[in-house]
């Protein structure tokens, strides 16, 4: 047994006796504590990770070891941060912006106009049954090889989910609650303004939080049918190709780090706003 | 007794009312040739067994649903425009308040919708929740409050806006005999001091004989009223007029007209 190996074990052990120290112990339920211990979980697996690799003496094209991505993320900023501005902040954002947008703006026309409502959502249907690795050569075709075919990519993927979401949220108000604001003699858009759009919201947030992960994945696959020598799909897919594969592991990083962060915004814009529903009252 | 002196003019008429609901086991009769005049600042119960279309009657007079035949004016014109030209306030089993709204942003509500200047708006708001007895809680979500107190708020809110008409579809049914005592009284006194016509739905003989002046039975199958009584009450009801001769004969005489609108079907 090699002394990483017996180091890697001891640590994992020691963190896991702590860890269940601390969850039967007050500071557990405090804030700091609820953040401790799965930090330290996670701590553990990468130095698990890290002993694995080195006492078995794994091949870096297998599995680099953490020290390794994280040297290569370190010496890399400068091109992770560009590939990161191409592909998560001009390709995904400007993409769920729009796709997300689009949808929600389509829900209530969907929703006013029922004629809409039944020729839409088939058409929506079929755009979110196209696999995106059919649908992304073309699109790049048409909007070229820059961000915006991506952000295309991005609009197509995000847009149905977000659209199925936010119809069924604008008629997720109660009978009762309508039938009130049909005897103060409301307005449609009184109605939806105060009443059915606060009520779609947690439906809205469902919808923008699957779009989130959604737009990502999009943005970095649809690099990989023609970019320009920048972007974190471009990117994964040259690396490998010159099996530059702690490289290809930093911009997995930054994906888990970016895609983390979205989702983790939206969670708190919900949590915000629909502080309201039973799922989110503390 | 209260003022009834305005009878000849009617502000909720019926006549020849039916209306049929469309269902997959097909058309069901949900009122039968209803008649029936409430004259201004009269307290009126509707009682009868489920089925009975005792709440579709209040609903037709809200306009929330449309009868099939017959006429029925509110104020003098369709249910349709009474309520665009917002005559009553409903208040429904439920209390139905907007969660993301606090109490007072509820009662706010109909009549940012309606209109109302900021001021006269908080002035209103204010004004009832003192009215119902919530002051101090405006600030408060509705799930932090009681259902009584839910249900307060939500009277609060269809009193905001000063229609003449109130109607009440079973306000208090989900809630236990104590707290339905008190707000019954409460009610009494709303009602003597704002002289509203008030229609209420209900399906506990001694709340419709405390409450009302004029009881109407009905039953179900086809939905129909089988007898209206005009109470002889006083309009000072406390609560222990229930023990009284009188109070007892009416309860007796509505819980003869249910049996006889069951004996007959």
């Amino acid at each position: 047994m090699s002394l990483a190996l017996i180091l890697g074990l001891a640590f994992w052990l020691g963190a896991w006796a702590t860890n269940a120290l601390v969850a039967r112990h007050p500071f557990g339920r405090t804030p700091a504590g609820r953040i401790f211990v799965p930090v330290l979980f996670g701590i553990t697996l990468l130095v698990l990770w890290e002993a694995l690799v080195r006492a078995f003496a794994v091949p870096t094209v297998i599995l680099p070891a953490p020290s390794a991505i994280a040297g290569k993320f370190a010496e890399s900023t400068g091109l992770l941060w560009a590939d990161f501005v191409q592909t998560v902040l001009k390709g995904a954002l400007s993409g769920f912006v729009i796709g997300t947008g689009a949808a929600f703006l389509a829900a209530v026309a969907c929703d006013r106009v029922p004629f809409l409502r039944d020729g839409l959502l088939p058409v929506g249907n079929f755009v979110a049954a196209l696999p995106i690795v059919g649908l992304a050569p073309i699109l790049v075709m048409w909007f070229g090889f820059g961000w915006q075919s991506k952000a295309a990519v991005v609009v197509a993927m995000v847009f149905f989910p977000m659209l199925i979401n936010v119809v069924a949220g604008l008629g997720s108000a109660e009978r009762m609650q309508r039938d009130l604001m049909a005897t103060w003699g409301a307005s449609y858009w009184q109605a939806l303004w105060k009443l059915r759009l606060p009520a779609a919201m947690p439906f809205v947030f469902n919808g923008l939080k699957i779009a989130a992960s959604l737009a990502l994945i999009g943005a970095i696959v649809a690099e990989y049918f023609g970019s320009p020598v920048v972007g974190m799909g471009f990117r994964i897919s040259t690396a490998v190709g010159v099996l530059n594969i702690e490289l290809v592991w930093a911009e997995i990083a930054v994906a888990a780090l970016a895609g983390s962060a979205f989702y983790g915004l939206i969670a708190l814009a919900e949590k915000a706003v629909t502080f309201w529903h039973p799922s989110q009252r503390t | 007794m209260k003022d009834t002196g305005h009878a000849d003019q009617p502000v909720i008429e019926a006549k020849g009312l039916n209306l049929v609901f469309q269902t997959a086991d097909g058309p069901v009769q949900a009122l039968k040739d209803v008649n029936l005049t409430i004259g201004a600042g009269e307290f009126v119960s509707f009682i009868g067994p489920s089925g009975c279309g005792k709440t579709t009657f209040l609903r037709a007079i809200a306009a929330l649903e449309t009868p099939t035949s017959g006429t029925l004016t509110v104020n003098g014109m369709s249910p349709d425009e009474a309520r665009r030209k917002r005559a009553y306030g409903y208040v429904f089993q439920a209390a139905g308040l907007y969660p993301w709204r606090t109490i007072s942003g509820n009662i706010r509500l109909p009549l940012e919708i309606m209109g109302f200047d900021r001021k006269a708006q908080e002035e209103r708001v204010q004004r009832v929740l003192e009215l119902v007895e919530l002051k101090g809680f405006g600030k408060k979500f509705p799930w932090q409050l009681s259902g009584g107190m839910q249900q307060r708020a939500s009277i609060a809110r269809a009193l905001a806006f000063d229609a003449d008409i109130l109607l009440m579809d079973e306000p208090f049914g989900a809630l236990d005999e104590i707290v339905r005592d008190r707000l019954n009284e409460e009610v009494l006194k709303l009602w003597a001091r704002t002289g509203k016509t008030i229609g209420f739905v209900t399906h506990s003989i001694p709340e419709a004989v405390y409450l009302s002046t004029k009881i109407v039975v009905m039953s179900p199958r086809p939905g129909r009223i089988t007898d209206v009584i005009d109470s002889p009450l006083p309009q000072d009801r406390p609560l222990d007029i229930r023990d009284s001769r009188e109070f007892i004969e009416i309860a007796h005489r509505v819980r003869e007209g249910l049996r006889a609108g069951h004996h007959d079907e």
